[in-house]
């Protein structure tokens, strides 16, 4: 037959990529540095491999059943009436349902034990959970330490082996909160208060960023996880501190706001410890977010960062990104609209 | 004047779009010169512009989603380009403000003009023929159905060149939808677009719904329908069901944006995550709006070609009816990772897993037809062979995402994007490519050439392993969706292998433009004469090819599932012919409000779009006027003379007997 050649094709691209899911051994998901990630690894692999009681026997049998039952092969039954079997069909419904009873087990428990809120108890080994709290801004991550009074950007550091609850809200659009090597990523809405408990057992230098596509400088919203020892971090802590920038609420948040792509990492200390609560507050019945983006905030750079201006620098509000945003002629400006 | 439009709205500046639109206009220009040179224009506007025929609607459908394919395509290999280049730093050859465009627009291209329109063609061409039917329950609204769909297809390719198209992603979620976020009018095209086409979306779910329901023939009991026609029956009921929540959301989404409303906004009491449940209720149905008729098709596919009744056809029947309950109760598992409870999560969870039992129950179906039948392995059986196994990893794969703790991890990821274009290519591209060879032949009258239409599949095939297995390793490493650029070198790899995968679908999509040049050019040693070409098994095949407008010269009646099978078989494996005496048979007239109300549609949207009140204004008394000018019209139907039957039918038997 002819398509013997191009069936063995399509196998050995098949096989191809196993060795693509090989090399995925070191990759960030099945590599986890924390116990939520290795908890999901095991999850996914176990997943995986139960569905492949019904996945390889549908694909052997349709390889099989196809070149067996082929036109010309007058050596194989041929029942062209039969239409049904009772044994046949207990068997298709039985086998799905308990495997999928199984995973509906699995998945109760795993909803459960994995739930993104519940606050990870520390083990003997492990130090006394602490909290940070983080902010999608246009495009870039505020990371508030409350009770150290200082706040980052596009950097976050914690201790190895501390639990650490991050509270996830934004102060523009929807983003979500991900560090794939540590595990669950959350939502970041604004006005609303989410939660992710996360670990790391490792130092590292752990890569973090919104999964949840936000606009034109999504792709720049990344940052990194410093996980080293308490004495490490607390050595970071003083470096921040020693910052000369304040974040006040509403006018320096709000120029912080301000659209930017590709951000730099910055440090603020004189951190208000209300901060974080102040920027739900602004949404909410009698906040005054739209007041204050009228009038701290320049989206000056928003159109510029879309066409490739504004890329590398934190600081694109200058007049000639704008003047380049106008040559590219964007009719949508508030002015061309009167 | 012109609201917000000035010249400032086209875009100069951009040379991929400039060369597109030009060879768009130039194209155009070619083919209205064509059709002027050659004087069409009368048969095209009385033939099939104005057509309520079921067939050439389909017809039309279907030439429309080929365009519009070949139009999502383009997007699809810019991204894959861009992202092949834009490693380490580099910034590739799409700014954000052009490639978020790209995305949105594939999207919402290769979902709303380039499926639907597939599965809306073929259920056209199919379903009336398959129960024994003149036409549909409501010839003037299908004929108004495609035309506003058409409506909505030219506001998104306006927006190609007449300003811009939304940067937010298919589904346009809030806030970044909002004014505050968009203040462009790429949000508002997408608004436009989506609501026009959404209103024939709606009529047509309505039409088929009552026209499978009312309109069998006679002994066609529920239970004695071809699949295709059960499947079509559930996907219209969702269309029922679903579309109106898409048209209310958008409607206010529209408020938020035109009056300054706050139903989705950031403050003001406004909730962007009702927006999320909301656009999901609709949108996960709509996948399954997708799926079935393409499930359908692989039904008929398989037990034609076995020579086989279709192994299960009950069980079939009830695995449709469960997916189609389902399908609204696990709209949730699109957004875990918003943060409800677990009790919540684990409830979608559990109920989207729920769906893979009927749907095994399926493949296995499938696969027990095959076993003892004598399976001829034509490009349709190639299509669904692939989707046997395509599609069943593709499910694994959604049963993976269905798990709330794994899918913490795997959301937003490009598992995501590889997961549905394994379902979506796997499924239902290659059940609308298998339907479209396989009901070619019942349309035209001549089959598609074999040779390349199986070349087509092994490109799609190849291609689409190809581009997709990598997006799944690539998602282990921490690749999201929607990038425009990444900073980690060591994913390029991967990323130009997917870009190699859709330069391979590209050649797929070129032998289906080959297949269909060399079908016409041998369109005489391809004809099919006797209206069976591959020994069927339903009505469509027991009246000629292609299909005579009043589709049957007797109504048939059937007695068992497959009856027309069985009338070969009682008949000495020959199809029984048509016999005098025949009587004068109840036609609809052509229309012209269709067309017309969809351009003052068109009209209206577009100025909408730019804020044109006045142009609002003359839209709207338009469509409204032509509309009533429908109501109000009287003549709409006509007799078709027992002799002109007569003398068709002569004809066809005369070529049946010629042949033998």
């Amino acid at each position: 037959m002819r398509r013997n050649p191009t069936l063995r094709m399509l196998g050995v691209l098949l096989l191809l990529s196993l060795p693509l899911l090989l090399a995925g051994c070191s990759s960030a998901l099945l590599d986890p540095k924390g116990q939520i990630g290795e908890e999901q690894r095991t999850l996914i692999l176990t997943a995986f491999g139960l569905m492949q009681i019904v996945v390889i026997p549908v694909i052997v049998m349709t390889l099989l059943f196809a070149w067996r039952y082929r036109r010309s092969n007058r050596d194989a039954t041929y029942t062209p009436d039969w239409a049904h079997s009772n044994k046949i069909e207990a068997v298709v419904w039985f086998i799905p349902m308990v495997i999928i009873a199984f995973l509906a087990v699995l998945t109760w428990y795993t909803s459960h034990s994995l739930d993104p809120h519940k606050s990870i108890v520390p083990a003997e080994d492990q130090q006394e959970p602490m909290e940070i709290q983080a902010v999608s801004l246009d495009w870039k991550w505020l990371f508030i330490y409350p009770e150290q009074g200082i706040a980052t950007v596009n950097e976050v550091a914690f201790p190895e082996d501390t639990p650490v609850r991050f509270r996830v809200t934004s102060g523009s659009v929807m983003n979500a909160f991900f560090i794939p090597r540590l595990g669950s990523q959350i939502y970041a809405m604004a006005g609303m208060d989410n939660d992710v408990h996360l670990v790391a057992d490792e130092p590292g230098v752990y890569e973090g960023r919104s999964t949840n596509y936000s606009g034109a400088g999504f792709s720049g919203m990344t940052f990194e996880a410093q996980v080293g020892t308490q004495e490490e971090f607390d050595a970071w802590v003083e470096e921040a501190k020693a910052s000369s920038n304040s974040l006040n609420f509403p006018e320096e948040y709000y120029a912080l706001a301000s659209p930017s792509a590709n951000n730099e990492v910055e440090y603020f200390s004189d951190v208000p410890s209300s901060l974080y609560e102040q920027i739900l507050k602004s949404f909410h019945a009698g906040g005054n977010h739209a007041e204050y983006m009228e009038e701290y905030v320049d989206n000056s750079a928003r159109e510029a960062i879309g066409h490739g201006g504004g890329h590398g620098e934190s600081e694109s509000h200058g007049d000639e990104s704008h003047s380049d945003s106008e040559s590219h002629g964007e009719p949508m400006s508030a002015e061309a609209a009167e | 004047m012109l609201g917000k439009l000035s010249l400032e709205a086209i875009p100069f500046h951009e040379p991929i779009i400039m060369v597109t639109v030009a060879a768009i206009v130039l194209g155009g220009l070619a083919i209205v010169g064509a059709i002027t040179y050659f004087k069409k224009w009368g048969y095209l506007w009385h033939e099939w512009l104005t057509s309520i025929d079921h067939k050439k609607l389909g017809i039309m459908y279907f030439l429309v989603a080929l365009v519009m394919l070949i139009r999502g395509f383009a997007d699809a290999i810019m991204m894959r380009s861009q992202l092949a280049m834009a490693s380490a730093g580099a910034e590739g050859f799409l700014p954000p403000h052009h490639y978020d465009q790209i995305f949105t627009a594939h999207g919402v291209i290769m979902i709303f003009f380039v499926a639907m329109p597939m599965v809306i063609g073929l259920m056209n061409l199919v379903v009336p023929l398959q129960i024994g039917a003149r036409d549909v329950a409501f010839p003037f609204l299908n004929n108004l159905s495609f035309w506003l769909f058409a409506a909505g297809v030219v506001l998104v390719n306006i927006s190609l060149f007449v300003g811009e198209f939304a940067q937010t992603g298919w589904l346009a979620y809030a806030p970044l939808s909002g004014k505050e976020y968009s203040p462009g009018v790429g949000v508002d095209y997408w608004i436009w677009a989506l609501q026009i086409s959404g209103i024939g979306t709606t009529l047509t779910g309505i039409n088929f719904f009552v026209t499978i329901l009312k309109m069998r023939t006679k002994g066609m009991t529920l239970f004695r329908m071809p699949i295709f026609t059960w499947t079509s029956l559930c996907a219209n009921i969702l269309i029922i069901a679903s579309f109106p929540i898409l048209t209310a959301t958008i409607a206010l989404l529209t408020l938020d944006r035109y009056l300054g409303m706050h139903f989705f906004t950031n403050d003001f009491g406004g909730n962007m995550m009702m927006y999320v449940n909301l656009i999901w209720a609709w949108g996960h149905p709509e996948v399954y709006i997708l799926i079935l008729p393409a499930f359908g098709v692989f039904s008929e596919v398989i037990s034609t070609f076995a020579r086989k009744r279709l192994f299960g056809y009950g069980t079939m029947v009830w695995a449709t009816v469960a997916i189609t309950f389902l399908s609204f109760i696990v709209w949730l598992h699109h957004f875990f990772t918003m943060g409800a409870g677990a009790n919540v999560n684990a409830f979608f969870g559990i109920a989207t897993m729920i769906i893979a039992i009927p749907t095994g129950v399926k493949i296995f179906n499938w696969l027990f037809t095959m076993f003892r039948g004598r399976l001829e392995f034509t490009s349709p059986v190639l299509w669904t062979l692939g989707f046997i196994i395509t599609f069943t990893l593709g499910g694994m794969t959604g049963v993976m995402l269905a798990l709330p703790a794994a899918n913490f991890v795997l959301h937003n990821s490009l598992f995501v994007i590889a997961h549905f274009h394994n379902v979506i290519i796997g499924g239902v591209v290659f059940g609308m490519l298998a339907g479209l060879t396989f009901w070619f032949p019942k349309a035209f009258g001549f089959t598609l050439n074999e040779k390349w239409g199986k070349r087509s599949f092994w490109c799609w095939i190849i291609g689409f392993y190809v581009a997709f297995m990598p997006l799944y390793v690539l998602s282990f490493f921490g690749a999201v969706r929607r990038m425009q650029s990444y900073e980690n070198g060591d994913w390029q790899p991967f990323m130009i292998i997917a870009w190699v995968g859709a330069v391979i679908i590209l050649c797929g999509i070129a032998c289906t433009v080959i297949q269909f040049i060399v079908s016409i050019r041998d369109r005489k040693k391809n004809q099919d004469v006797t209206g069976d070409p591959w020994g069927g098994r339903t009505l469509e095949w027991s009246t000629s090819s292609p299909a005579p407008f009043y589709n049957f010269a007797h109504l048939p009646e059937v007695n068992d599932i497959d009856d027309f099978w069985d009338q070969k078989q009682r008949n000495g494996g020959k199809a029984p012919l048509s016999k005098p005496p025949y009587q004068d048979i109840h036609m609809p007239k052509n229309t012209w409000e269709g067309p017309i109300i969809a351009l003052f549609a068109t009209v209206a949207g577009f100025a909408l779009v730019w804020h044109i009140w006045w142009l609002v204004i003359v839209g709207g008394i338009g469509t409204f006027a032509a509309f009533m000018a429908r109501v109000f019209r009287e003549d709409v139907d006509y007799y078709v003379p027992a002799a002109e039957v007569e003398r068709i039918e002569r004809e066809h038997q005369q070529r049946v007997e010629m042949q033998a």
